[in-house]
C-alpha cells in the first residue's frame, strides 16, 4: 500500500534494470516540471530579483538594496493584511475540514448515491467570483434576501460583509460553503481506501463508532489528511477572489488580507517592487508552513503500511 | 483584348485590397458609451476608409490594470479613454503622447470646448488628451415617494444647506425619511431603529475626490482641496471640510441616512432602485442607468445652496489619449481629433448618455433625454453654478486610498473627523514631498 510521493520517485538510485521505468517518470512529470519552471520557478525568480528594485512597471527598475524589505518590515497594513490571513485560516479551515469529514463518513456509511455527491460538491463547480457575487446579493444589509429573513425572525440586521467585525468571517463562511463538498470528496475517497476488515474486527471486538472513528478513521486517513490540510491552509492563507469581489479591502481595511494588500500595491499603487517584496515574505511563510506539517504529519507514510 | 483589360482591372483591384487598412485599437470603459462610440469608428472609417478602428470595453477596475499592463507587455490600445485620477502618473512615467504639437499643426481649436475641459489634460505646456465630454452631479429623487410625503418638485430644486442644523436640505430629507409605522423622522413618534425609507444615502467615503460623495457640500461651504492643479498641497485638514464630514456621518445617528456598514455592499444606486433611499446623489453619466432601472417617476434636481450662497459640483470631463508605444501614431491622432470633434460629438449627443464636451452639444444631449422621458436640465443647471476641478496632482491612488482608510474611519465611527482629517493630510502632503 505504500505509495512513492514524487521526491522519494526522484531518490531512487539508479539500476541498469529500472532506467526505463525512470526515463518513463521523467517523462511523465516533465508536462508539469515544464509549467512549473514557467509559471513558478521563472515569476519567483524574477519577483526575487524585483524585490531589490523600485520597479513602478513604467519606468526602468533602479536597484535599492533592502530598502524595500526594510519599508515593509515598518509598515502597519503589511502586518495587518499578515494578521488579517492568518486569522483567516483560523476562521475557515477547522469547519471546513471538520464539516467536510462529517459529510465524507456520513456518506460513507449511509449512501453510495452518486447524486448526492454531485450535489455536495456542486458548490465547488461553481466559479468563485459567481459564487461571490451570489452571496453579496444575499447578504445586503437592506435588500438582500438573508436579512430580510433574520429581520422576518425578530433579529436584528447584520451588516455582514458591510461590518469591519463580521466581514472577514463572512467571507470564511462564503468559503466553507464552497469548498466542504470538495474536502468531503476527498476524504471520501481516503475513507474507502481503509479495509473493511478493520471495522469488522473491530465491531467483533465491541468498539463504539466513536473509537472506530478515533482509532482506525482518523488515523489512516492521516495521508489524505495532510494533502488536505497543506493545499487549503496555503490556499486560505493566499485568499484573494472572494475579497476582491466582495469586499475589495474594506471597510476600514479590516478585509484587506495580505494577498489583496500585494496586489493593490503592485497594480494600483505602481509600486512593484516593494510588492515583490511583500510576495517574497509570504513565500517564505509558505514553504516553512508546508515544511512543518509535512514534518509534523510524516506525511508520505500510512499507517497501514 | 476586353478580357485583358478584364484581367488587369481585376488584378489592380485585388493587389489594392492587399494593401491592409491600418488597425488603430481603442478602449473605453463605459458600456453605456459603447454604441455610441462605435457609430463614431463607423463613421470615420467610411471617411477614412485605409483606417480601421477596432474598440474594446472592459469594466472600470480590469480596464486600468489591462491599459497599465499593455504599456509593460507593448499590448496597450492605441488611443484610450482617460481619467483625471489616472493620467498624472501615466504622463510622469512618459507613456502619453504629448498633443500639444499635434493641435497647433493641424489647428485644433481647443476653445470649442467648454471651459476648463481642455486646461485640466495639459501641464507644462504638454497636451496629454483631447476633451470628449463632462458630467456634473446632481440628486435624483423618488417621486412617489416625495409625492407622499408633501414634498414638491418645487422645494426641492431650492434646498439650502449648512452643516450647523442641515437647513432646508435637512427639512426635506426628515420628511421623505418614514419608519415601518409610516412616520417620518420630523415627527416625535419616528422610530429610528425601524426606517423603512432612508430620505437621503451618500454613497459613503469617496477618497481624494469626493465627486458623488461630500466635495459639493464642502465647497458650497467654503473648502478647497488645494490651491490650482497639480499643488501636492491639501487641506484635508480644512475645518469647512470637518464640519460637512461630522454633519454628512450625523446622519445615520438621526436615522434619516442608513449607517456606513449597511450600505457599503450594493450601496446607494441599489437602495435607490430598490425604494430604500428617497433621494441620492449621483453624476450625470448614470442618466440612462436609472432611466432603465427605477419603476417609479423620478426627478433630477440641483444640489442644494451652502454657506456660500451658491450650488457646487465637480466639472469633471473624460478625454482621449494616446499611448506612446502605439505603432500607428499619425493614424491615432486622427482618430482622437475625430473623437474631439464635432461630427462624432453630434453622434454622441444625439444617443444622449453624456454631455459633449463641444459647446452647446449639451443641449443636444439634453433633448435627446428629454425625448426619452428624462429631465436633465439639473446637470446644465449645475454647471453654470460654482464648479471646480477634481484635484489632480501626482501619486493620485495613494492620496486616494488614504482619503478612502480615513473617511471610512469616520463613518463607522472610530476616529473623531478632525483627528482622523488631520492625520490623513499629514501623510498626504508628506507624499508630495
Amino acid at each position: 500500500m505504500k505509495t512513492l510521493s514524487p521526491v522519494s520517485f526522484l531518490w531512487q538510485p539508479f539500476s541498469p534494470g529500472r532506467r526505463t521505468e525512470t526515463l518513463t517518470g521523467y517523462a511523465l512529470i516533465l508536462p508539469a516540471l515544464i509549467g512549473f519552471s514557467l509559471f513558478y520557478a521563472l515569476p519567483l525568480f524574477r519577483a526575487f530579483e524585483l524585490s531589490f528594485t523600485d520597479w513602478n512597471m513604467l519606468r526602468a527598475p533602479r536597484f535599492i538594496g533592502f530598502d524595500n524589505y526594510i519599508q515593509m518590515w515598518h509598515d502597519g497594513r503589511f502586518w495587518n493584511g499578515m494578521k488579517l490571513s492568518l486569522y483567516y485560516v483560523l476562521l475557515n479551515i477547522p469547519l471546513q475540514t471538520a464539516l467536510g469529514l462529517f459529510l465524507a463518513v456520513a456518506m460513507d456509511r449511509l449512501t453510495r448515491s452518486i447524486v448526492v455527491r454531485s450535489v455536495i460538491l456542486l458548490p465547488y463547480l461553481l466559479s468563485n467570483v459567481l459564487v461571490a457575487l451570489i452571496w453579496l446579493w444575499m447578504l445586503d444589509p437592506l435588500l438582500g434576501i438573508v436579512n430580510s429573513m433574520i429581520t422576518s425572525l425578530g433579529f436584528e440586521r447584520h451588516a455582514f460583509l458591510g461590518s469591519p467585525s463580521e466581514a472577514l468571517a463572512t467571507i470564511a463562511g462564503i468559503n466553507i460553503w464552497r469548498h466542504m463538498g470538495l474536502v468531503a470528496i476527498l476524504f471520501l475517497a481516503g475513507l474507502q481506501n481503509i479495509p473493511r476488515y478493520l471495522y469488522e474486527a473491530a465491531i467483533i471486538e465491541g468498539a463504539s463508532e466513536w473509537q472506530m472513528f478515533r482509532h482506525i478513521t482518523l488515523p489512516l486517513l492521516r495521508p489524505v489528511m495532510v494533502f488536505v490540510l497543506v493545499t487549503s491552509v496555503t490556499g486560505s492563507f493566499q485568499i484573494f477572489d472572494t475579497v476582491a469581489v466582495t469586499t475589495a479591502g474594506d471597510p476600514y481595511d479590516s478585509t484587506n488580507v495580505i494577498v489583496h494588500y500585494i496586489i493593490q500595491n503592485a497594480f494600483s499603487f505602481y509600486k512593484m517592487g516593494y510588492a515583490s517584496a511583500m510576495s517574497m515574505a509570504l513565500c517564505l511563510v509558505m514553504v516553512l508552513y508546508t515544511l512543518i506539517q509535512m514534518r509534523m504529519m510524516r506525511a508520505s507514510e500510512s499507517d497501514l503500511a | 483584348m476586353k478580357l485583358n483589360y478584364l484581367i488587369t482591372t481585376t488584378l489592380a483591384l485585388t493587389s489594392c485590397q492587399l494593401v491592409q487598412a491600418a488597425e488603430v485599437k481603442y478602449m473605453l470603459w463605459d458600456s453605456n458609451q459603447l454604441p455610441a462610440y462605435q457609430q463614431c469608428a463607423t463613421d470615420f472609417q467610411a471617411k477614412n476608409p485605409d483606417i480601421s478602428i477596432k474598440i474594446t470595453q472592459a469594466g472600470w477596475n480590469d480596464y486600468w490594470t489591462a491599459i497599465s499592463t499593455g504599456f509593460v507587455s507593448g499590448t496597450a490600445p492605441d488611443v484610450f479613454t482617460n481619467h483625471l485620477a489616472k493620467y498624472p502618473e501615466f504622463a510622469k512615467s512618459e507613456q502619453l503622447v504629448d498633443l500639444a504639437p499635434l493641435i497647433t499643426r493641424d489647428k485644433v481649436a481647443n476653445d470649442q470646448y467648454e471651459a476648463g475641459l481642455y486646461e485640466v489634460w495639459g501641464r507644462d505646456g504638454k497636451q496629454y488628451g483631447l476633451p470628449k465630454d463632462w458630467d456634473t452631479i446632481a440628486f435624483i429623487v423618488n417621486m412617489d415617494i416625495a409625492k407622499q410625503a408633501g414634498v414638491s418638485l418645487e422645494e426641492l430644486q431650492n434646498m439650502e444647506w449648512n452643516p450647523k442644523d442641515g437647513g432646508s436640505f435637512e427639512q426635506v430629507i426628515r420628511k421623505l425619511t418614514l419608519d415601518e409605522a409610516g412616520n417620518n423622522a420630523s415627527s416625535d413618534k419616528f422610530d429610528k431603529s425601524e426606517v423603512k425609507v432612508y430620505g437621503f444615502q451618500t454613497p459613503g467615503g469617496g477618497g481624494m475626490m469626493g465627486q458623488t460623495e461630500w466635495s459639493y457640500f464642502a465647497v458650497s461651504n467654503g473648502f478647497k482641496f488645494h490651491d490650482k492643479v497639480w499643488d501636492n498641497k491639501y487641506y484635508y485638514d480644512d475645518p469647512k471640510l470637518v464640519e460637512t464630514i461630522s454633519y454628512l456621518a450625523s446622519l445615520p445617528d438621526k436615522g434619516i441616512s442608513a449607517p456606513y456598514e449597511q450600505t457599503k455592499s450594493l450601496g446607494p444606486d441599489a437602495m435607490f432602485v430598490g425604494g430604500k433611499a428617497a433621494m441620492i446623489p449621483q453624476g450625470s453619466w448614470m442618466i440612462s442607468y436609472f432611466k432603465d432601472n427605477a419603476k417609479f417617476p423620478t426627478a433630477w434636481v440641483p444640489l442644494p445652496k451652502g454657506p456660500s450662497g451658491q450650488r457646487a459640483t465637480m466639472f469633471n470631463g473624460l478625454a482621449d489619449s494616446i499611448w506612446v508605444g502605439s505603432k500607428v501614431q499619425e493614424e491615432a491622432w486622427k482618430w482622437v481629433k475625430y473623437l474631439g470633434s464635432a461630427d462624432c460629438q453630434a453622434v454622441v449627443a444625439t444617443k444622449g448618455v453624456v454631455f459633449p464636451a463641444i459647446k452647446g452639444m449639451a443641449e443636444k444631449a439634453m433633448e435627446t433625454q428629454k425625448a426619452a422621458g428624462v429631465d436633465s436640465s439639473a446637470f446644465i443647471v449645475m454647471s453654470k453654478e460654482k464648479t471646480f476641478l477634481a484635484p489632480i496632482a501626482d501619486n493620485g491612488s495613494q492620496v486616494d486610498d488614504l482619503m478612502k482608510i480615513s473617511l471610512e474611519s469616520i463613518f463607522i465611527g472610530k476616529v473623531d473627523p478632525a483627528t482622523a482629517l488631520k492625520e490623513a493630510n499629514t501623510k498626504i502632503n508628506a507624499l508630495g514631498q
